[in-house]
């Protein structure tokens, strides 16, 4: 059974739940509308389709638009070496979505790695708490409004950084016609 | 001075209660310790929590993240070219498979990765399998150590030297080797680096021999690793494993085999696996891996196109100015040269919008990277699917019911390297 066709017996099973799968550099992808489902989506495709492999799970920060939350899982039939994408979209206001941890127990740090980095909670998931930063971090990094250079936070005992002087270069420039400092985007604030 | 005088309870239910409390505390009692996030055994600085019965674990719960650096932020604020020197520091024991791992996931997402001029794909293949014995012959030595047996420590750095050797006269570093580019590789093999690549390979498969010899059928060593930590094919694929561990098991995944990239599919090999899933199946997996890159190095030196020394001048970059620098001579004499030079350094590697994901057979596993883009010279997002992070997952679950003395023994089976982890 190719991707597409898993993709397809997907796509017939759920109906108007599921987008019409896409293919991009031979990777196929398909949406589901509901986030919620997306537990009875993943069991039925590691049960009927044989998708027993977790890779991955990633999360998009899709600011300014609505939703703005993707979060992105990656399937793989290690039996018959098939993989596809399956993505949800998740409201800001919501920013919660069921755990696959029950399906597969690859999850679990992936899950908590999401919320950590992105602040996406999971339903259902028994141990959600920060895996990278540290517990008590108050803020989310990885999404877009968070600057590069990161923000002071009140946490006694933690070591800051501060933004580098612009005089001996910077590292890291985004490339446009304006002046070498506004060019940093360690200074710039996303919110601008 | 004060003396101390016990003082006998004359009452016999109020006695056998005292006695009741005392058992209590003898077998109720839990300790928890904490292992790192400095301890030698760790590699790196992985923290674990122990809860212990006695010398027994009850409960491991495994805190990492003290080497997080914000890779994937900082991917998402410089071009795809600039990241290739932070791809260098995920997995800092095989910098140059992460180099080609990432590589192959920008040219992915460009549609070149299979279009590839054989000579890089070659050569690639080259670095990759060195680094993966490179890694392997780590592991294994700081496997060996953390058990007790330093010798085999020494002798594999020995051999790990001859491989820094290497990458040092391709790449001019030792550790921070940044050798590929997008679309390609930074420089060509230098002269004679083909026939010292040889010199190794007949020099090793000896060496490795004589690790055997120490090690593969040492009583001390296999009563240690045997039937620990068996972790079944389900968890193995339930917890995402990958790599070694994931083949340890008995699952027969190599994404070399089973979604060829660069040249594999010209070049033959076996993929080792485990029947148990215990520590010294991960051990004899590894040792059989670096036979069988020693046999992929060989094949490639005989067939790699041009020959050692590229006499019939095979490209090792795309031929396409808008991916790949176009050389000095030319830019100094030709406009569109000029150009296109000019584009790639300042906006980077202009690639379509989209998203792919491209995973890699890295040493420890496979190595992902999950790329979206919205067009232009930066990504959107890039998430690494690290296989430590996802291989140390599966801690809390085999510590249980261990003996404290065999952690570092499962760690060190395990093979994880922090740096990979915490991004």
């Amino acid at each position: 059974m190719s991707a597409l066709e898993s993709a397809q017996k997907i796509k017939v099973k759920f109906g108007d739940l599921i987008s019409e799968p896409a293919e991009f550099r031979g990777e196929i992808t398909v949406k589901l509308t509901d986030a919620e489902q997306i537990n009875t989506v993943c069991e039925f495709a590691k049960m009927e389709l044989g998708f027993n492999y977790l890779v991955d799970i990633s999360s998009l920060d899709n600011y300014g638009e609505d939703p703005r939350w993707t979060v992105v899982y990656h399937l793989r039939a290690i039996d018959n070496v098939v993989e596809i994408r399956l993505e949800t979209n998740v409201s800001e206001e919501k920013s919660e979505l069921p755990s696959v941890l029950p399906i597969w127990r690859t999850a679990n740090w992936h899950e908590r790695e999401i919320y950590d980095m992105m602040g996406i909670r999971f339903s259902g998931h028994p141990d959600l708490r920060r895996i990278l930063m540290w517990e008590g971090y108050p803020y989310f990094p990885l999404r877009k409004d968070f600057p590069l250079a990161g923000k002071p936070s009140e946490l006694p005992g933690v070591a800051f950084t501060k933004i580098s002087p612009m005089e001996g270069g910077p590292f890291v420039t985004v490339a446009g016609g304006k002046d070498a400092i506004s060019r940093e985007p360690r200074i710039r604030n996303p919110e601008e | 001075m004060a003396t101390v005088q016990d003082i006998e309870i004359r009452d016999s239910a109020a006695r056998s209660a005292q006695a009741a409390d005392e058992l209590q505390d003898m077998h109720g009692e839990k300790m928890v310790l904490n292992m790192g996030p400095s301890h030698p055994a760790t590699h790196g600085v992985l923290r674990i929590v122990l809860e212990l019965d006695g010398e027994i674990i009850t409960k491991a719960d495994p805190d990492v993240g003290y080497l997080h650096r914000g890779d994937e932020k900082i991917a998402e604020n410089m071009t795809y070219t600039q990241f290739i020197p932070y791809t260098d520091r995920l997995d800092y024991l095989a910098p140059l498979a992460n180099n080609v791992a990432y590589a192959l996931a920008v040219e992915k997402l460009l549609g070149i990765h299979d279009k590839l001029p054989p000579r890089c794909q070659y050569i690639r293949v080259m670095c990759a399998e060195l680094a993966r014995i490179s890694a392997h012959l780590l592991g294994l030595g700081a496997f060996a150590m953390d058990m007790g047996a330093v010798t085999v420590f020494l002798l594999s750095f020995t051999e790990r030297e001859k491989i820094y050797n290497l990458s040092e006269a391709i790449s001019g570093a030792r550790l921070t080797t940044s050798y590929t580019r997008i679309g390609g590789v930074m420089r060509d093999l230098p002269p004679g680096w083909v026939a010292q690549c040889q010199k190794f390979c007949d020099e090793f498969i000896p060496a490795l021999n004589e690790f055997e010899t120490l090690l593969t059928r040492n009583r001390i060593w296999v009563d240690r690793v045997r039937d620990l930590a068996v972790i079944s094919k389900e968890d193995a694929i339930d917890y995402g494993l990958s790599g070694p561990n994931l083949r340890g098991s008995g699952v027969e995944w190599d994404l070399r085999k089973k979604q060829p990239y660069l040249c594999y599919k010209d070049l033959d090999f076996d993929i080792p696996t485990g029947s148990v899933g215990d520590c010294y199946d991960r051990y004899l997996v590894r040792m059989e891996e670096m036979r069988q890159s020693t046999r992929i190095l060989e094949q490639c030196i005989k067939k790699i196109p041009g020959g050692a020394e590229n006499k019939t001048n095979e490209p090792v970059n795309v031929a396409d100015g808008k991916i790949t620098l176009p050389s000095k001579q030319k830019v100094l004499s030709s406009m569109e040269e000029l150009i296109h030079q000019f584009m790639l350094v300042t906006e980077g590697v202009n690639c379509p919008p989209g998203e792919i994901y491209f995973g890699h057979e890295n040493p420890k596993g496979e190595l992902g990277f999950y790329i979206h883009s919205k067009g232009g010279g930066t990504p959107y997002r890039m998430k690494i699917r690290s296989p430590s992070f996802v291989n140390l997952s599966i801690v809390p679950k085999i510590f249980v019911g261990t003996l404290i003395s065999d952690t570092v023994a499962i760690l060190g089976s395990l093979d994880f390297v922090m740096g990979e982890c915490d991004r």
